[in-house]
């Protein structure tokens, strides 16, 4: 994912990416948008997902899930980036429920990268985009590039 | 206080129904297999490995997000048995297995920071949590993950909860 390949290429290549790791499919997630150290990163409602079963209201779990995944596509396409990430710690702050049945939709941002560790923040939104359901500051590995 | 008294059978089914009561209404819970073990007051939330948890398919390894779901729900339980066991053990809360509305509404989750410790692998993981406080509006607990080394823990996390009102 590191290559100067255009736009909608490199998303369909990071789409086959997400699809090969069986938690972001069982999830359903889809990537959005990608590139420069930017990842947009949603995926729908289910019923099997709820936390809550008063309200109906998806699991904070979910979130951090579809929060933690859009992270590591925005370090894995940041142009300094030629080997894989893992999270090294992960805060997440959930600011209101996110209203049941409507899509969920994460934008990541690698804002800060050194040769070891890549700082990350992200916010995810249901439909209502003005006001974000939850927020994310991590930090991830960047894993020394394999020899041979 | 407790009849010392009280037939063992019933004081289990008891403890049993509330803990059925608190976890089996939650969609998400059943989803990812999630089970508790009790052993008086002290639970450890259990973990079955499935497929659908992998997260990094080359090593593998579970995915930080299955992680984190485990730790919230460890430490959202945790919270919600611990505040209402003495109501139980009263009598206060007649906990019904088959419904949840028969114990208090869970706590809402405000922030959890976890850190990944080691990558999961494709096996069971178990975890417990611990109030660290716990008032009428807030609490903290904090819950640890592991798998087959209770010595080396794959993540642990510290979260901040807001309690259910009127209970």
């Amino acid at each position: 994912m590191t290559d100067a390949t255009d736009g909608p290429v490199k998303i369909d290549r990071a789409q086959q990416f997400i699809t090969a790791l069986p938690y972001a499919r069982a999830l359903g997630m889809r990537i959005d948008e990608l590139g420069e150290g930017v990842a947009v990163v949603s995926m729908p409602f289910a019923d099997h997902l709820v936390g809550d079963p008063h309200s109906g209201v998806i699991h904070g779990g979910v979130v951090s899930a579809l929060m933690d995944t859009c992270c590591g596509a925005a370090v894995l396409s940041h142009p300094s980036v030629r080997s894989s990430t893992a999270t090294l710690d992960l805060r997440i702050d959930y600011m209101r429920a996110a209203k049941p049945g409507q899509r969920l939709s994460a934008r990541a941002e690698c804002y800060h990268i050194t040769r070891s560790v890549a700082f990350v923040r992200a916010v995810t939104t249901d439909e209502d985009s003005e006001n974000p359901v939850a927020s994310a500051t991590g930090a991830f590995t960047i894993e020394a590039p394999r020899h041979g | 206080m407790a009849d010392r008294n009280e037939p063992l059978s019933q004081i289990k089914s008891r403890r049993d129904a509330a803990l059925q009561a608190l976890v089996a209404g939650v969609p998400f819970i059943r989803w990812l297999g999630i089970h508790f073990d009790r052993r008086g007051n002290e639970l450890t939330a259990v973990l079955p490995f499935d497929e659908k948890l992998i997260g990094n398919p080359m090593l593998p390894a579970l995915h930080g997000g299955a992680t984190a779901a485990f730790l919230e729900i460890a430490a959202i339980i945790e919270l919600s048995w611990t505040a209402s066991w003495a109501d139980v053990e009263e009598g206060r809360l007649i906990p019904d297995p088959t419904d949840p509305s028969s114990m208090p509404r869970l706590p809402k989750t405000v922030d959890m920071t976890v850190d990944y410790l080691r990558s999961g692998l494709p096996r069971d993981a178990y975890a417990r949590a611990r109030v660290v406080r716990s008032g009428r509006r807030y609490a903290s607990v904090q819950v640890e993950a592991w798998q087959d080394d209770r010595a080396r823990p794959i993540a642990q996390a510290t979260g901040h909860f807001v309690m259910p009102k009127n209970g």
